[in-house]
């Protein structure tokens, strides 16, 4: 990351000049960019129809986000249906997900109703024997895995939501008629190869490298990975590498990384035993290790010199997969919290008439509805066609895992002494969730993620105001627009551009309102820091995590905004409810808000966090705590 | 392929795992937003004509639905099990509730099997609803064909089939020629599990729409149904000291002669 953001300085370019270039150099694992396949970054788009994007500038991007997308057709819907019920069924009365814990594999049977069951090729379009499930649908039924085994639920998203997906999105039409058939079918597994032992969150470090052979027919790959899932089962892997490339302008031959698509049977392939893990034991995890494996020229996956863009996509396009699955993952962890508090007399009472456990109980439900209007608006996106969704996923991926853990944590609380004890069931939940907010980009990196992305976009607009005062003549119109917006709000008036109110349920107005300001502060906060700190901003870590805490925040109001009004337009039967929770949500959130846009621009908070920074190099220096014991030994 | 072909009644019911709410008019029960699937005795007949079809002892699986558009989706569970087709016969929802009983649905199947030339209709032994135990010995009698009803094994036979039946204190085998009528009992088999990719593969068989008029099937009620009430709440037991203490308390209730 840092070595990311220091290249972007050494580069020097202007924000907003380049969209990609901008976030190519920085860690791909988190910092997945533009989702477009024709996204190179040449000719800026001014206007994105991304409301994560717009919201940078003060503005509401409507299209994606009112009204609430609901893109399954009715035969989509009805094949939905069918499907859901077998699936649970599986999981239910199959698949024992104690057992496998316990085991620390996916038993065999369980593997084997799983490739009965089709659920290694969901999104493999049909004639290639997979499910050609779209992205709605296959969220719906990673719910259903999400909310039973989440140690099934990574070896069957480590297969096809990162595995092979890069084949999916990227390969040509051999490449797909060879690999997906027996991938959908799981007679092979596929692992997604990018961490190794020095790169991490740095993603761009890599070192395994790949060497054309003098003939050109082949590939020799070199190196190591580490922590990769199903590294121990798969016989496919996407794997990411150095590769001599050709620059074709100055005919200067650079290390460019290339994402290659390398089967254990080219030889030369072997992996280490399963790592000791925390949670989601039941998936494999291993080192997997390259020495002189001769990969075919035609392996190459979406090009020489792509594989940023090629691993950028996969993962870009499979986080809303996780938001969903948390979702379903939330809705179990609510189940038992309800069950236990509602069976449970203390005091002579049911437990869940008391207050503290009912706002627990608000809470989870609360987030869970949160992380689901999420995970299925993004779907929707995507089924839309809508290519740029890269913060919205990025949003959805953090606020999943984080309120994960609160629902599993708290429900563990209620449950009390039962929640602890393993056959409960919550305790797996726990230790299999803790690794959503490290993998696949660790929410610290993808908060950054978001700030950066969003901030670039609001620069390019600034950087046309400014090229406008240049010739002011010219651009009047532009300058007076600006000019008036801005004046209007040093005065704490609404620049008047910014309304929910076209969108939300009458019901839902004072919402509405709240969050349509707390946009239009975060326009303005984003300017105000823009001025004042122009691209130094990206050294601002402090600031950049409150700007993302608050743009996640405003997503997560938008987003249930729209659920929540469409649920009162169509009369739902838990439309109130709905209506109370969208409520609560947004005057507590508009609040949180209103705090983290204050701290970013605010001195003293400034202060605090130079303090922080401080505290924590002397505790560095120390090698651990710095101050003296209390008792002085 | 032998060509014979069979039949296999679906009822779409409340879930198994419902739990079950009775209408405060008590004229039924609550189906509203309420979760249905395949009567679970249905689901074990379906199962077992797939198999014979496995076996090569018959060549066409048919499942017969009849009642509302939801019926649909039992049907199209029928054929991701293995059914090669379905027949759904459309009843709407507050019709098929007030009026359909079990005799309407053997008419309308015997009419199916004659038309279809089935030489078995199989459903399950009752349905997990109504608990009435009469569609297939109603088929059976409107057919004139001979019947196995509670089969919990089935064995082909030179110009039938050899049925092991559970009946009270027992197993009793029997045989029977074809054409017949077969309800299947729990120990029949294990149904499978509809898998995903065979649900996607359903979709594409083909379902054929028709109404009771196709069949000339009167509804006119034979019974009433007069109320509708919750089992009576068990009352809580208790623990007695002694076996004195035990036939005095059956003796009180005129349970044992005192």
């Amino acid at each position: 990351m840092l070595r990311g953001l220091q290249l972007l300085l050494k580069v020097g370019r202007p924000l907003g000049n380049n969209k990609l270039g901008f976030i190519s150099q920085i860690d791909v694992r988190c910092m997945a960019g533009s989702t477009s396949p024709k996204g190179t970054g040449t000719g800026e788009k001014p206007e994105s129809k991304s409301f994560g994007l717009s919201l940078f500038r003060g503005q509401i991007s409507a299209d994606q986000v009112f009204p609430f997308p609901e893109v399954l057709t009715s035969e989509q819907k009805q094949t939905l249906q069918e499907l859901v019920d077998p699936c649970a069924k599986f999981f239910e009365e199959q698949n024992d997900a104690l057992k496998n814990d316990s085991l620390e594999k996916v038993e065999d049977s369980s593997m084997q109703g799983l490739r009965e069951m089709g659920a290694f090729g969901l999104q493999v379009p049909q004639e290639l024997g997979g499910l050609g499930l779209t992205n709605t649908q296959y969220a719906r039924l990673v719910e259903i895995v999400g909310a039973h085994d989440l140690g099934v639920g990574i070896t069957l998203g480590a297969h096809q939501s990162i595995g092979f997906k890069g084949i999916l999105l990227f390969g040509n039409k051999e490449q797909k008629e060879k690999y997906l058939p027996d991938l959908a079918a799981g007679n092979k597994i596929a692992a997604f190869c990018l961490t190794e032992p020095s790169s991490g969150s740095d993603a761009s470090s890599i070192r395994t490298r790949a060497v054309p052979s003098d003939d050109g027919k082949y590939y020799i790959l070199n190196g190591s990975k580490i922590w990769i899932s199903n590294g121990g089962l798969a016989d496919v892997f996407t794997v990411f590498a150095q590769c001599p490339v050709k620059d074709d302008k100055t005919g200067e031959v650079k290390d460019k990384v290339t994402a290659f698509i390398v089967e254990r049977g080219f030889g030369g392939v072997t992996n280490g035993p399963p790592e000791k893990k925390m949670g989601i034991k039941a998936s494999n995890t291993a080192e997997v290790y390259y020495e002189d494996v001769k990969i075919p020229a035609e392996n190459v996956l979406g090009g020489l010199g792509n594989g940023f863009k090629v691993a950028m996509n996969i993962l870009n396009n499979g986080r809303f997969g996780m938001a969903a699955a948390l979702s379903g993952t939330m809705k179990y962890c609510i189940k038992k919290a309800v069950d236990h508090a509602s069976n449970r007399t203390q005091f002579g009472k049911k437990i869940e008439s008391f207050g503290a456990i009912q706002e627990k109980i608000a809470r989870m439900t609360i987030l869970q509805y949160v992380t689901e209007s999420m995970a299925y608006m993004i779907s929707a996106n995507m089924d839309q066609g809508s290519t740029e969704f890269q913060i919205e996923a990025a949003i959805s991926k953090i606020f999943a895992s984080e309120s994960a853990w609160y629902c599993a944590d708290e429900a563990i609380q209620i449950l009390g002494g039962m929640g602890y004890m393993k056959e409960t069931g919550v305790e797996r939940v726990l230790r299999d969730i803790r690794i959503f907010r490290i993998f696949e980009g660790t929410n610290d990196i993808l908060r950054l993620f978001i700030a950066l992305t969003g901030i670039q976009y609001a620069g390019s607009q600034l950087k046309e105001l400014q090229k406008a005062l240049s010739n002011p003549a010219a651009n009047l119109g532009l300058l007076v627009g600006a000019g008036a917006k801005r004046a209007k709000r040093l005065v704490g008036m609404s620049t008047g551009n910014v309304s929910l109110s076209p969108y939300v349920h009458s019901d839902l107005a004072s919402a509405g309102d709240k969050t349509a300001k707390a946009i239009d502060s975060f326009g303005q906060t984003v300017e105000d820091l823009l001025m004042k700190y122009n691209k130094r901003i990206i050294d601002e870590q402090f600031i950049l995590k409150r700007l993302a805490d608050a743009a996640i925040d405003i997503y997560g109001m938008v987003a249930v905004l729209s659920r929540a009004s469409l649920s009162l337009n169509n009369k739902y039967i838990s439309a109130t409810h709905e209506a109370t929770i969208c409520n609560v949500w947004c005057s507590e959130a508009a609040d949180r808000i209103k705090t983290n846009l204050t701290q970013a621009t605010d001195p003293n908070a400034k202060k605090i966090f130079d303090s922080l920074a401080i505290i924590s190099k002397e505790a560095v220096g120390a090698g651990g705590v710095f101050h003296r014991h209390v008792l002085g030994f | 392929m032998s060509g014979l072909r069979i039949l296999v009644g679906c009822k779409r019911v409340i879930d198994y795992a419902v739990k079950i709410r009775v209408k405060p008019d008590k004229s039924g029960v609550v189906t509203d937003g309420v979760k249905h699937s395949m009567n679970p005795f249905d689901e074990i007949a379906v199962e077992e004509a797939v198999r014979l079809k496995e076996k090569k002892i018959v060549s066409e699986v048919i499942a017969v639905s009849c009642g509302p558009p939801q019926c649909q989706e039992v049907l199209r569970t029928a054929m991701a099990m293995g059914a090669d087709r379905a027949i759904h016969i459309e009843v709407d929802a507050k019709t098929y509730e007030e009026s359909v009983q079990p005799l309407h649905v053997a008419k309308v199947l015997s009419k199916i099997a004659q038309e279809e030339k089935a030489d078995i209709v199989m459903t399950g032994k009752q349905a997990i609803d109504d608990d009435a135990n009469q569609t297939a010995q109603m088929v059976a009698s409107l057919l004139n064909w001979p019947q196995a009803t509670f089969a919990s094994k089935l064995e082909k036979v030179d110009d039938g089939f050899k049925v092991t039946r559970e009946i009270d204190g027992g197993l009793e085998n029997i045989k029977v020629k074809l054409p017949a009528v077969i309800s299947a009992d729990l120990r029949l088999n294990e149904p499978r599990y509809a898998t995903l990719p065979n649900i996607m593969k359903a979709k594409k068989k083909p379902l054929v729409k028709k109404t009771l008029a196709d069949f000339g099937v009167d509804l006119k009620p034979r019974q009433k149904v007069l109320k509708v009430e919750e089992p009576p709440t068990r009352q809580a037991g208790s623990k007695l000291g002694s076996v004195e203490e035990l036939v005095q308390k059956l003796r009180d209730a005129g349970l044992v002669p005192s």
